[in-house]
């Protein structure tokens, strides 16, 4: 087998035990940390007798290990249980919710990732210059802040003052996708504003890093302009730290759409986690919390592959 | 006569520097130079460290690396003024009259793309070759320059060929435009001895055929003699000495030129081993974890006491991972190591406080090998707490004693290493290995990271301690020259063997096996004509490379 | 030593802030949940920063909520900071198993996003300013036991290192006086970025309602408390960004300082 597949099957096969100890890891803190479901769902209420009584009603008096295998095996099948509080199915409403987030993340990449390169690009063009400052100098406030803070300041001056964007995106599968482009216009730019922050910054080191090769200065000896210079030399071996960076902020915007979802009451994902983890709906919780961990494992490991992919020295072996 | 195809007049250069707490200013690095090189003449450009020779030769280029600017002068190439000639003229001349071999071409070749591009590029940009003509040309090029498969080593990546090669390769990246010029900054430097002397002779033929002319920048002044007609001797950005190869050679008319042409011509008169040894390696054979061969195969050597053993090879023979298991670092997987009447135990760990005071070690970049954070004093004193238990005044007056000892005398103890010269450094850490009053010394390529005006003055103390403290040294490199100056008896390693040994005269007289007569008559010798001498009449060729 | 202007204004307000922090209650001009006036009243010489949704004066509310948001943030840091740190030391100097179950650890927590990780247990337990310094301070300890375990791998392998192990000196003597010295710049401007992040963490579990509970000021319950103004156009709930991003970017401003007097490391008795 080429070295090369054998490196990405390792990653990958590394990928997978790490998604199976990440989702024993959440499930087993949920357990031996003191209470449980049970002594969630009753509260302040909870007497012995009623405490034993639900928790034999709901399966946790047997082993923890067979807990763990049957709630796995359900994720798999996508029979994920009820939720404690409503009794709805979680598999149904993850199945509505994780659409919703993933349209908000995607338009939000869709509009970082070029924007993020590009700036990127001038900044390391005109280093040190006053373009490199003002967008150095921007990013560094945007990343001083949590992103509902930048959502509230954002809500504040376009949705109230001047009202060119609704203050919260109430957005429903049937409606056409431009009125929902509009409703999710707010929360799309306060993501972007964020991922594009660190995007930045990661590409801009990324790139300095290439330009600073010995190789780039036998380009610049060979008589090269310094688009061409940058074109045929330095762009090749960049791609591979960019793509890195790309993902790396990606998986951040898992994060960021927790909080930004909760912002504007959109419906999604993030709002479905954090309503539980208020309502201390644990199985519901877990669900999400695997899920959302699954997507940033995942995403860190197509960068992994990715770095592995474009060594052109694991590439073209001796 | 002809008007010369380079001509530099009063050239200044100057660089801004950034300490850490003052503000940023421009230092001058250049101070005014004047020199020509005719067409198809090879001028050589030496110097130490810090002589501004590389910045020079790119400056012929128009083109100042880093921070480096250009600050005054003229530099005419081809009947104009570079310095003064528009960014799109200054391009014609970058890759299409003047061309550049870097040091190392392993970093100089962008890794994503294969050879043939690469070397072709400027030929092709400066429309003064088609592809196809280009190609015909890299190919006659690989062949002059006796790379293996001239035919297809363009294919492949700059990662898959050895590094001796890849140094060829970036030649023929510098002739294949047919430039008037080649600025060649140190190119053989990086290689083992006996690959430089192949690169060289490749190197100095590719040059005869193609009637180019030349910058050679090297601080080594035998392998310029080699390749130039005439020799710049520059000094901390000034001008020393210039002259024809054979003048500055057999005649040099200034000091420093004098020194640099003597330098390691120390003599010392081999003694005679006596008595038990100190050290006795037997039958020491050692591989790393998690390989599957043996980096030493079967090393027995004795050292005696206050005497020099000095062990040679190229990087690859095993030299270093034999003061690694003498150490005790690296446990062997066979054999012992009898050391000053006792079995030294496998593992440092294991090792009583006495083994460890009497063997000490020095580094070749004294550099990582002291502690920034700690004064020379701390350093020094270090060793004096931790073995003598030696406090307060008697501490002072013995770190006193030794930095004395090193000829760095008064002043030296609350300094910071990076206050320190490279020269300097050294000194230090020849002082701590000594505070230890060992019984032997490991010295591994001690003198290799400095410049050879430094390195002999090292090699000079080194010598005068030896006597003093009677203590034995066992001397690790890959330099020869330094062997003949230091060593009483000589072990020569090749691929984890000891090929030959014995004492030094005997070591270096003939007859040799095959690959100790290639590693001796790779040492540049200051001496014209002497790269023709060697290649006509060695028995060995240097492996792949 | 010459301070850069920009690590000076950094160090200045860095300073006021911790200041207000520790002297919140003598500075802070009523008392902190006391309803002196009426539903978010703008701002006016009795309130300068005007009053909150239920009639407490906002300026006071800010400077304790700085004390709450700094107070948790210092002490979660400094548990991060001494957790990770001797963790990271330990593996990277005995190395072989010790250091790969602690990294193959680190590994699996940094494998899932902190957020995450601390919404499943917040969501498990009972919070308390405690169980909140506890919980931030150990999952943020991975990152700072990474850079401490990566600094000290490649101090460790410094010959200066080699040459005290062929000395024969012990693994304290190592640890402390050849690989801390080098590795303390760092570690010190890594503290900063540190901080940085458990305010923005500590405001955001505020704000989603599981980080510090009412009637206990702090920055993000702040804006949570009073983001319902906003839609009326009242701008109550921005004022905690405004500190929190002035705190973060005079924090930055130091560290970006300590971290180039590193690069440019010579001798010094910093």
């Amino acid at each position: 087998m080429h070295p090369i597949l054998k490196l990405v099957a390792q990653r990958l096969s590394l990928g997978i035990i790490l998604l199976f100890a990440a989702s024993a890891l959440i499930f087993g803190l949920t357990e031996i940390l003191p209470g449980d479901a049970a002594q969630a769902q009753l509260g302040q209420a909870a007497t012995p007798e009623s405490l034993a009584n639900l928790r034999e009603e709901m399966g946790l008096n047997r082993p923890a290990l067979t807990r763990y295998t049957e709630w796995i095996g359900g994720m798999m099948t996508g029979d994920m249980g009820n939720a404690l509080s409503n009794k709805l199915p979680i598999g149904e409403q993850i199945g509505k919710r994780l659409g919703a987030t993933i349209f908000l993340a995607s338009w939000a990449a869709l509009i970082s990732v070029p924007l993020a390169i590009l700036l990127g690009l001038v900044a390391v063009r005109y280093q040190n210059r006053w373009p490199d400052k003002v967008i150095s100098g921007s990013t560094l406030t945007f990343i001083s802040l949590p992103e509902f803070m930048l959502a509230y300041i954002l809500i504040f001056i376009i949705g109230v003052k001047l009202q060119w964007a609704p203050s919260f995106a109430n957005v429903s599968p049937d409606m056409p996708l431009l009125e929902k482009l509009h409703a999710i216009s707010l929360p799309v730019t306060v993501l972007t504003l964020v991922v594009l922050a660190h995007m930045m910054r990661m590409t801009r080191a990324a790139i300095l890093n290439v330009m600073q090769s010995a190789y780039i200065e036998t380009a610049e000896l060979k008589g090269l302009t310094s688009f061409e210079v940058i074109r045929k030399h330095a762009f090749p071996n960049a791609i591979a730290p960019i793509v890195n960076v790309v993902m790396l902020n990606l998986a951040y915007l898992v994060v960021g759409v927790v909080v930004v979802e909760a912002v504007f009451a959109y419906p999604g994902m993030g709002q479905y986690l954090v309503d539980a983890v208020v309502k201390r709906d644990v199985p519901v919780v877990l669900t999400s919390g695997v899920i959302f961990a699954a997507v940033y494992i995942v995403l860190n490991m197509i960068a992994d592959v990715v770095s592995i992919l474009s060594n052109p020295r694991l590439r073209h072996p001796k | 006569m002809s008007e010369p195809l380079l001509k530099v007049r009063d050239l200044k250069i100057g660089a801004t520097i950034y300490p850490p707490d003052a503000k940023p200013h421009d230092i001058e690095i250049v101070h005014g130079v004047d020199f020509d090189v005719m067409p198809g003449k090879v001028l050589g450009l030496i110097g130490e460290s810090g002589a501004g020779k590389s910045t020079i030769g790119l400056a012929a280029m128009a083109y100042g690396r880093g921070g480096v600017k250009l600050t005054g002068g003229e530099v005419w190439v081809n009947g104009r003024d570079v310095l003064q000639s528009s960014r799109s003229d200054v391009r014609d001349l970058r890759g299409g009259e003047v061309t550049y071999v870097s040091q190392s071409a392993a970093a100089s070749f962008n890794p994503a793309k294969k050879i043939m591009e690469q070397v072709t590029e400027a030929a092709i940009l400066q429309g003064k070759f088609s592809k196809a003509d280009a190609e015909k040309r890299a190919i006659e090029l690989f062949r002059k320059l006796d790379l293996p498969d001239p035919e297809n080593i363009g294919t492949r990546f700059p990662h898959q060929v050895s590094g001796g090669q890849l140094q060829r390769c970036m030649t023929a990246l510098a002739l294949c435009p047919q430039p008037d010029l080649v600025v060649f900054d140190e190119p053989t430097t990086a290689l083992d001895v006996t690959t430089q002397i192949d690169v060289l002779k490749a190197i100095k033929e590719a040059i005869a055929d193609t009637g180019v002319a030349a910058l050679y920048i090297t601080h080594d002044l035998a392998v310029v003699a080699q390749v130039s007609d005439h020799i710049m001797v520059l000094r901390q950005g000034e001008m020393v000495e210039y002259g024809d190869v054979d003048q500055i050679i057999n005649a040099p008319r200034e000091e420093y030129t004098k020194a640099l042409v003597s330098v390691r011509s120390i003599e010392h008169k081999e003694k005679t081993p006596s008595g038990t040894p100190i050290l006795t390696v037997e039958n020491i054979t050692a591989r790393y974890s998690g390989t599957n061969f043996d980096v030493l195969k079967d090393i027995n050597v004795d050292l005696h006491s206050g005497q020099t053993l000095a062990v040679v090879g190229e990087s690859g023979s095993g030299k270093s991972t034999l003061a690694r298991v003498i150490t005790g670092l690296l446990p062997p997987t066979k054999g012992r190591i009898h050391f000053n009447g006792r079995d030294l135990s496998n593992a440092l760990s294991s090792r009583k406080p006495e083994d460890l005071r009497e063997l000490q070690m020095i580094y070749q970049m004294a550099d990582t090998a002291m502690n920034p954070r700690q004064t020379v004093g701390t350093i020094i004193g270090r060793p004096l707490e931790f073995y003598f238990g030696l406090k307060g005044a008697e501490k002072q007056k013995r770190i006193q004693e030794l930095l004395d000892e090193i000829e760095l005398g008064e002043g030296f103890q609350d300094r910071y290493p990076a206050e320190l010269s490279g020269g300097q450094k050294q000194r230090v850490c020849i002082a701590r290995a000594l505070a230890a009053k060992p019984k032997l010394i490991i010295c591994d390529e001690v003198t290799s990271a400095l410049d050879p005006l430094v390195a002999d003055g090292i090699l000079k103390l080194l010598l005068q301690l030896q006597k003093v403290e009677d203590v034995a040294f066992l001397f690790i490199t890959h330099d020869l020259a330094t062997v003949r100056a230091i060593a009483d008896s000589i072990a020569v390693m090749y691929q984890g063997e000891v090929v030959r040994y014995g004492g030094k005269t005997d070591v270096l007289s003939p007859p040799f096996d095959d690959y100790t007569d290639l590693l001796l008559s790779s040492v540049p010798e200051m001496k014209l004509g002497w790269l023709e001498d060697v290649i006509a009449t060695r028995k060995m060729q240097s492996g792949g490379n | 030593m010459r301070i850069p202007l920009s690590a000076m204004i950094g160090l200045i307000l860095t300073g006021l802030y911790f200041f207000a922090a520790i002297f919140a209650s003598w500075i802070a001009p009523y008392g902190m949940a006391e309803a002196v006036g009426d539903v978010w009243e703008p701002s006016s010489a009795a309130h300068w920063l005007g009053t909150d949704q239920i009639g407490r004066d906002l300026l006071t509310r800010m400077i304790y909520g700085g004390q709450t948001t700094i107070f948790i943030a210092t002490a979660a840091t400094i548990l991060s900071f001494s957790t990770g740190a001797i963790f990271g030391f330990i593996a990277a100097v005995s190395g072989g198993w010790v250091d790969q179950i602690l990294s193959r650890f680190v590994d699996l927590m940094m494998s899932i996003p902190s957020l995450i990780l601390a919404l499943v247990i917040l969501s498990a337990i009972d919070v308390t300013v405690l169980t909140l310094i506890v919980l931030m301070g150990l999952l943020d300890s991975t990152r700072v036991f990474r850079l401490a375990r990566a600094v000290a791998v490649d101090i460790s392998v410094m010959e200066y290192v080699e040459a005290a192990r062929l000395r024969g000196e012990k693994i304290f003597w190592i640890i402390f006086r050849e690989i801390l010295p080098n590795a303390l710049s760092p570690l010190v401007a890594e503290m900063g970025l540190r901080f940085i992040f458990m305010v923005l963490f500590i405001s955001t579990l505020s704000f989603l309602g599981i980080g510090v509970q009412p009637p206990l000021a702090d920055w993000g319950g702040i804006v949570k408390e009073n983001k319902d103004g906003i839609n009326f156009g009242i701008g109550a709930a921005l004022y905690p960004a405004v500190a929190i991003c002035t705190l973060a970017i005079s924090v930055n401003l130091v560290a970006d300082w300590v971290l180039t007097r590193t690069t440019s490391l010579k001798g010094g008795r910093g």
